[in-house]
């Protein structure tokens, strides 16, 4: 026997009503209320403050030793430290989290460390009735000298609106990184401008073939590159407003150098940090544009690269350019929260981080805070490493990153990796890739709440 | 599911003498056994879908907007891309699932030594046992040419790096290999357990009547368990469609190298977690549902699954 249905008379007009229903419906209020996060001015109503209040602080692996050396030498803050990934790589899970706290209206942390992408939603509210999770600090809570102190344009990326957001841990500037003693060996002089680095290039591919002077296949590859060739790729030109043309000679004269480069073998399309390149490339490695943090953290910790060995030097420039411009991959930042019920200890602790000699002279990083840098430097524990004296070249590179590369809403790493990096693998080149890149990051700034332009 | 199957199998014959008991001790231990499942089903499972209805159809501020959340999430740029990628994964995963499962099975069944056939169907199980998590984690090995115990098959069709591998063209490929290695010994043991089902005196017949392997399996065996292919195939389109741990992993251990809106449900966790629009969010998984609902319906009255053999 058949399960008796519904007659299709009756199915049409159930039908035709949903449909009817469906398009009345349609007219009601707009989907988004939200319009893009306005430059808003910086002030935040504090939670009743508690001075003797506990603190949760959330720190990556590499900061968790400062946080705990704060513990030591302030015995009487009351610290929770929680290790996260600390935004590395463009994670977002700092920014769930405070989504969620955000509705449910507790948890969040007081300190956090993040990267400097986390500070463009963090100094915007997340909904109607949320409050931005960052605290602007020069509201009264840090003073305004100790923030004139910070590197040149490094707290660029924490200030919106009037307000600053976060005190810059460290920059990563970009210098030009090279093995002393092979370059010595080979007979070669380091390069001082980016044609001398691509016929540099041409030269070990002939003379040395599979010697490195460079990888492109990292997630932050584009900062090293594109930010130092003064590319307009993620250009705010006002707090809504995007510019992003890869068709500027800026950029394209870096995709050129740079597929020349891959085409004779001089440049991986691997990345330095990927899982077999240390072990299969890492002896090879001539040459590296990277930032401040490559000595210690790739050539010391990922290649194991002997003392004495790796050299720095001042960013490449361009024939005809008479611009010193760098880039900067990373560097992070500090924020505190605006719902903290201890602002002064959160901001003491912040303040410690960020400018004492104590805890920046021996930091596994440069220094934003230039006195700490000055001190960073002195400190034998950073420089006897490098086969030569690195402080002129940081000092150069650290005056010199290009502000044209904006700290946007998204991060700079997406489109790059999932777009560019696998067309590059699949044996596209960097020019013809830049018209999908130029693609992807409007998309993305687009659905960001930008307003795209090419000029 | 297993549970689910098996008790389905076993218990028609005997569905009136247990009706008749059960009406008259129908005291209060039932709903006590009841209630744990219906709790957890409540609390985690309709009260979270009612929610998502409402966001659905609402905005930031609570306004009701009719289907404009779902107009905007089909507008958006991720959304064609992301079913898109599904689809094509959908289609291979439903393709290969089928018949290789179901051959497996009939393979099992009557072809094999018991012994030989218990112990295989106890290895296909095994991989099943992994959590979706864990059984990423294998393949990340697995795929990358560098470490893997198949690098010389990898280096055979052109793959010499990880990041090769992971190339657009080929993820729906790798998910269906994960998704099979972990799924489909569960199936081959559920579709062994309904080939047992089919009455000995059955195949008997179509013996006799000069039905070989290949006949008996195709008008006897296939026909007499549709019902829990359909059942098989409902389950795995819906869990298809919601893929999202398997690239999520390998989105970070790749250090980005996927979309992270590669599949529906990942631009339903990007939209709600990196734009803070849950709204959106909910309507995209309310599409999912809509679709999983569409298919399981056709499935269902195709194969008639529900329909009660008395009638």
């Amino acid at each position: 026997m058949k399960l008796s249905s519904p007659p299709r008379s009756t199915v049409a007009a159930l039908c035709a009503t949903i449909v009817v229903t469906l398009t009345t419906l349609a007219a009601c209020a707009p989907a988004d209320t939200s319009t893009a996060p306005a430059a808003s001015s910086a002030s935040f109503t504090p939670a009743p403050q508690d001075e003797s209040a506990k603190i949760t602080v959330w720190a990556d692996s590499t900061r968790l030793p400062a946080v705990q050396a704060y513990q030591k030498s302030h015995p009487d803050a009351k610290l929770d430290i929680v290790t996260y990934d600390g935004s590395a790589d463009g994670s977002t899970y700092l920014q769930t989290k405070i989504q969620l706290f955000d509705r449910t209206g507790s948890g969040w942390p007081d300190v956090v460390f993040a990267a400097p992408t986390d500070v463009t939603w963090a100094s915007a509210p997340t909904g109607p009735s949320a409050q931005a999770f960052a605290a602007p600090l020069n509201q009264g809570l840090v003073p305004q000298s100790t923030l004139d102190n910070f590197a040149k344009g490094s707290l660029t990326p924490c200030e919106f609106g009037g307000g600053t957001y976060c005190l810059r841990n460290d920059i990563a500037q970009v210098v030009t990184w090279y093995n002393k003693k092979l370059m010595d060996s080979f007979g070669y002089t380091v390069p001082t401008t980016w044609e001398q680095y691509q016929a540099l290039g041409a030269k070990v591919a002939k003379e040395h073939p599979g010697y490195l002077l460079g990888a492109v296949g990292d997630t932050n590859s584009q900062e090293s590159y594109f930010w130092s060739s003064q590319c307009p790729a993620f250009n705010l030109t006002s707090p809504d407003t995007l510019r992003t043309d890869l068709q500027d000679p800026h950029c394209t004269r870096m995709a050129t150098l740079l597929d020349s480069m891959v085409a004779n073998g001089s440049v991986s399309k691997d990345a330095f940090f990927g899982q077999s390149f240390a072990q299969q490339h890492g002896s090879k490695v001539l040459m590296a544009v990277g930032p401040s943090w490559y000595g210690q953290y790739l050539f010391n910790s990922a290649f194991k690269t002997p003392a004495g060995q790796i050299a720095a030097a001042a960013p490449l420039t361009w024939d005809g350019d008479p611009t010193v411009a760098t880039g900067n991959v990373g560097g992070g930042i500090w924020m505190v929260s605006s719902h903290s019920k201890n602002l002064k200890s959160a901001t003491d602790l912040v303040s410690w981080l960020t400018t004492s000699n104590e805890n920046q002279a021996s930091a596994p990083t440069y220094p934003a805070y230039t006195p700490a840098a000055t001190a960073w430097l002195a400190n034998p524990v950073n420089s006897k490493y490098f086969a030569n004296d690195v402080s002129s070249a940081f000092q150069a590179a650290a005056n010199a990153v290009w502000p044209g590369w904006s700290n946007t809403r998204f991060s700079d790493a997406t489109a790059w990796s999932s777009v560019v990096l696998p067309a590059l693998t699949a044996g596209k080149t960097l020019t013809a890739t830049l018209p999908a890149w130029q693609t992807a990051i409007e998309n993305e700034a687009k659905a960001a709440g930008y307003t795209v332009t090419t000029k | 599911m297993t549970e689910v199957g098996l008790r389905g199998s076993f218990s028609a014959p005997v569905a009136g003498v247990a009706r008749r008991r059960s009406r008259r001790r129908a005291g209060s231990a039932g709903y006590f056994f009841v209630a744990g499942y219906a709790i957890l089903l409540v609390a985690f499972g309709i009260v979270p879908t009612l929610y998502a209805f409402y966001l659905a159809f609402t905005n930031e501020k609570g306004q009701f907007t009719g289907l404009n959340q779902f107009v905007k999430v089909v507008q958006d740029y991720r959304f064609a891309p992301a079913f898109l990628h599904v689809g094509v994964y959908l289609v291979l995963w439903l393709a290969i699932l089928m018949v290789l499962t179901v051959t497996v099975a009939i393979i099992l069944r009557g072809r094999l030594r018991p012994g030989l056939s218990a112990a295989l169907r106890f290895l296909y199980y095994i991989p099943g046992a992994l959590a979706g998590v864990a059984s990423v984690l294998v393949w990340l090995f697995m795929l990358d040419p560098s470490v893997s115990p198949a690098a010389g098959l990898l280096r055979l069709f052109g793959f010499e790096s990880f990041a090769q591998v992971l190339g657009p063209a080929n993820l729906p490929v790798i998910f269906v290999l994960i998704a099979f290695w972990t799924g489909a010994g569960g199936w081959i043991v559920v579709m062994y357990g309904a080939l047992n089902n089919i009455p000995d005196d059955v195949l008997e017949a179509a013996r006799i009547d000069g039905a070989g392997a290949w006949k008996t399996a195709r008008y006897i065996q296939i026909p007499m368990i549709g019902k829990w292919i359909a059942y098989m195939a409902i389950l795995a389109f819906a869990g298809g469609t919601q893929l999202f741990i398997e690239p999520q992993m390998l989105q970070t251990a790749s250090l980005g190298r996927l979309d992270p809106a590669w599949s529906p449900n990942q631009l339903a966790y990007v939209l709600a977690f990196r734009y803070g629009d849950f709204n959106g969010a909910a309507a995209v998984s309310l599409i999912l549902l809509v679709l999983g609902l569409i298919c399981a319906g056709l499935l269902v009255r195709r194969s008639g699954l529900f329909k009660v053999d008395s009638e």
